[in-house]
């Protein structure tokens, strides 16, 4: 690797690999970087737990709940006429409703937040994180406030360091990724459902939702150059008909309420063909054995392979990169740890230090781990990750956050990360021994200049200020 | 704040950027300088929902739920020309067709024929014929390509955005600006910054840029911005989501502001999202209507900020593509192909709908689904260029435009 000797391997491997190092980490890595990812690769996932976490199931059922009531008490008031009421307790369900999903949000955030800044496993942190901007779904939805962690926890997170197949049939089923596209309330138009909705009401219109089809095709497996049609799209949505949520009652229901349900009912009947292959009607089989199918394609290996490379090693990803670790999927079928160690054993990932642009996550979770600036318990600071242009669990679009130094290296963004620095500065500047930390945060990376800069500070705020806005903590 | 007396010092150390984009400011004439807004509307608005063709026998037809009624009925679209009509959200947009400062251009499209977003908003932005080409967008390009006796050289463009949206990367010196509630760094500080980003390209322009840029914005605010970065400190968290109209009143506010300036930037852009009506679309009202009824009052509030300015500014809006003609099986509509684009503002010579309408019946539609394209929407943004913003023809079709011979300038878009 030939950068052992600088202390540039272990700043690459906590920088770019890692969320930043916290002061003593670089030490400990030394000159076995590669050796120290692996290692973090071995146990299971660490699982979060805490105050206010809870399962997407129970929110989706009280949500169902109290949306239930506000409907029974509006068609009560609408039939009792102008003038009346609206009923306490349609008011009550309202206000719990509003009180219900931001609490969630910000717990499960704060308990992300937490994991981020204190773990001593943060490559696996970092893939968690990747993983779920793969699977993206955003708090742009309404729904999605209250869903996006638990989704995290649950369709993501348990897989991280499991097989590719499992983490895509777990996070295409789930409701929150049903939800956010749309898929919940497709329907085959040759479906039961359909011919009996038929029957009672000729004009209301029934049919398929394609987003959730697309978006698996162009944006978690195959890729847009995939090879895919819209005729292929029109027969995959046809396949996911019936892929939906269990209700609280009557028709709804059918498993435990908000948990994936496979309504039979409004599966569209018969065989589909999708990108060149025939699958017969299995039901719920029909769309996993697609989703199977998809997982194993070369296209969605080499998708895959270039956004890891580039998420780890540089906005342009080499080529030879990315051959590699696209044949480490295909190889080990999907095997993510296989498919991590060669990423980390790709040379070019040693090659260049601060190949990339922090996006604003990483420019703050980097800072508080490397300053190891106070978490409280209850919260996380959800209106910086906003300020600085990334809303936890919100980018504003299925595609996720992009990836490249120029969607992040704005002017306006830039100002905001100093100034932010500014207010930590002042806020712990006296507390802190910025030299020292600088060393200890940027190891190998770290300039002249920026020593200098730091060492002829006027103040120990400012000192930190310029640690926080120095071009090697920009980067990573 | 002592950021003016600080740039003219601090920057020249920088290497000059902010101090020479100042000297070519002054230099321009005032009052006539032309304006450009260019508003992205990302998730591929459904043109046919706000711009419904309600003479069209198959509009109603195909629709089905999600049709409008004709103008003149109980929650009817608005009256354009006796064929199309307005999404009834949509009352400002009226206004300004009746004052003859809005076109509509229908069944337009980008050359991008498939349905991802992502590509799709590739080739709005960057303006050539295949996403991923490059990663500079027309509009920075453009800019580049202005005589600079016409206009001065540096920021001549800002993006109303902490970074700026593809379709303004590029050659062409911009800069972005988004509101912000830290309060300003002091001046020693943003010294010994700028000092140590002076062996760092990226990082040194891009300080440069958000300094002029926050230069500029403090000359048009009425109040200092600390008092007003107080004022948003103030409001809570995450308050741009939810209602559509509030994440805007900021964004037009910022953009009028700069473009007010006489000495600043010509062009803006601004984003805007939630267009991707795959579930409950609605009519009349609903989701949609909401969402236009925001656009509609930030457009309006755009021109009142503007105040005299508007009569020199020409806004477009344009969205990656259209959406299905029929509705599909969640009361909504799933991707398509030609939709609408607007083009507003005082300069523009309006009160008319250019279409080559293609028609509704099933056997026009484009792929048996979607309204058939038959405008290239880069015949827009080039006649607009070049009459508006004097971009060579050459240049048009060079740089700007690669590959677009096919899509010829449409001309008579702005008042002579």
């Amino acid at each position: 690797m030939g950068l052992m000797d600088k202390g540039l391997t272990s700043a690459i491997a906590a920088n770019r690999f890692g969320l930043g190092a916290r002061p003593g980490e670089l030490a400990a890595i030394g000159a076995s970087g590669s050796e120290w990812l692996k290692a973090q690769l071995r146990d299971p996932v660490p699982q979060i737990t805490g105050e206010g976490l809870r399962s997407s199931a129970s929110i989706l059922a009280q949500i169902y709940d109290l949306r239930r009531t506000i409907r029974a008490e509006r068609r009560r008031v609408a039939g009792a006429g102008a003038g009346t009421d609206a009923g306490a307790a349609a008011i009550g369900a309202f206000n719990e409703l509003k009180q219900l999903i931001r609490p969630v949000y910000l717990a499960e955030a704060g308990a992300r937040f937490r994991q981020s800044v204190a773990t001593d496993r943060p490559f696996v942190e970092r893939l968690t994180h990747f993983w779920t901007n793969h699977f993206a779904v955003s708090i742009d939805k309404g729904v999605l406030v209250a869903l996006a962690g638990s989704y995290e926890r649950e369709a993501i997170r348990p897989y991280v360091l499991g097989n590719f197949t499992d983490m895509l049939l777990a996070t295409e089923r789930h409701p929150a990724m049903l939800l956010y596209l749309d898929n919940e309330l497709s329907m085959g138009a040759d479906s039961r459902a359909a011919r009996n909705i038929e029957r009672r009401n000729a004009q209301r219109k029934i049919g398929i939702n394609e987003n959730l089809a697309r978006e698996t095709l162009e944006l978690h497996t195959v890729g847009v150059d995939g090879g895919y049609t819209q005729t292929d799209v029109t027969a995959f949505s046809e396949v996911l008909t019936g892929w939906s949520i269990a209700g609280p009652q009557g028709w709804w229901s059918g498993a435990q309420p908000g948990t994936f349900l496979f309504r039979a009912a409004m599966h569209e009947p018969g065989s589909q063909v999708v990108m060149g292959r025939r699958y017969p009607d299995r039901g719920y089989d029909q769309g996993a054995a697609v989703l199977r199918d998809l997982a194993r394609r070369p296209a969605t290996a080499r998708f895959i392979a270039t956004k890891l490379t580039r998420h780890f090693i540089a906005d342009d990803p080499p080529a030879p990169a990315v051959a590699r670790v696209a044949g480490a999927f295909v190889q080990s079928g999907g095997d993510l740890p296989t498919v991590y160690r060669a990423l980390i054993d790709s040379p070019e990932a040693w090659e260049q230090p601060v190949a990339k642009y922090k996006s604003p996550a990483d420019f703050i979770v980097s800072a508080y781990r490397g300053l190891e600036l106070p978490v409280r318990a209850d919260k996380a600071p959800v209106g910086l990750f906003q300020l600085l242009g990334q809303r936890i669990w919100g980018p504003g679009s299925p595609a996720g956050w992009p990836d490249r130094s120029a969607d992040w290296d704005g002017a306006s963004e830039l100002l905001k990360r100093i100034e932010w620095a500014d207010a930590v500065g002042q806020r712990v500047g006296p507390r802190r021994d910025a030299l020292q930390l600088a060393a200890q945060m940027l190891g190998g990376v770290l300039s002249g200049a920026t020593r200098e800069a730091i060492a002829r500070a006027e103040s120990a705020a400012q000192a930190v200020v310029l640690l926080l806005a120095a071009p090697e903590f920009m980067r990573r | 704040m002592k950021r003016r007396e600080f740039l003219t010092t601090g920057a020249l150390a920088a290497g000059g950027a902010w101090l020479s984009s100042r000297v070519t400011f002054a230099g321009v004439a005032h009052g006539s300088k032309p304006r450009l807004v260019f508003v992205i509307l990302r998730g591929a608005l459904d043109g046919l929902a706000a711009v419904p063709a309600c003479g069209d026998p198959g509009y109603a037809e195909l629709r089905g739920d999600l049709a409008l009624a004709r103008p003149g009925t109980a929650g009817g679209a608005l009256a354009l020309d006796g064929f199309f009509g307005l999404h009834p959200s949509l009352a400002f947009m009226q206004q300004s067709y009746a004052a003859r400062e809005l076109i509509v251009f229908h069944a337009v499209a980008s050359p991008y024929r498939d349905r991802s977003h992502f590509d799709g908003q590739n080739v709005l932005e960057t303006g050539y014929p295949e996403p991923h080409a490059v990663q500079t967008g027309w509009l920075n390009r453009a800019l580049a390509a202005i005589p600079a006796r016409l206009a001065p050289e540096n920021e001549r463009g800002i993006s109303i955005a902490p970074t700026a949206p593809l379709v303004m990367r590029g050659p062409a010196a911009v800069t972005s600006w988004s509101p912000s509630r830290l309060a300003p760094l002091g001046d020693d500080t943003l010294q010994r910054i700028t000092d140590l980003y002076s062996h760092d390209a990226l990082l040194r322009q891009k300080l440069a840029e958000a300094l002029a840029a926050e230069a500029i914005a403090d000359e048009g605010a009425a109040e200092p911005a600390n008092a007003m970065r107080d004022g948003m400190r103030r409001r809570p968290l995450l308050a741009q989501r939810g209602k559509p109209g509030a994440q805007y009143a900021e964004i037009v506010k910022a953009a009028a502001r700069f473009l007010r300036q006489e000495n600043g930037p010509q062009v803006a852009v601004f984003d805007t999202t939630g267009w991707d009506t795959h579930f409950n679309e609605g009519g009349a009202n609903g989701q949609l209507a909401v969402r236009l009824a925001a656009l509609d009052g930030a457009l309006s509030a755009l021109k009142t900020n503007l105040g005299p300015v508007w009569n020199d500014t020409a806004v477009l809006l344009a969205t990656e593509f259209g959406r299905t003609v029929a509705e599909n099986g969640t009361r909504g509509t799933d991707h398509g192909t030609a939709t609408a684009a607007y083009l507003l503002g005082g300069v523009v010579n309006g009160g008319r709908v250019v279409a080559d309408w293609p028609g509704l019946s099933p056997r026009k539609l484009y792929q048996d689904r979607d309204l058939r394209p038959t405008l290239d929407l880069r015949s827009v943004m080039k006649g607009l260029l070049a009459e508006h913003l004097a971009v060579p023809p050459r240049a048009l079709e060079s740089s700007v435009f690669p590959a677009s011979r096919e899509a010829r300038s449409l001309s008579g878009l702005v008042r002579a």
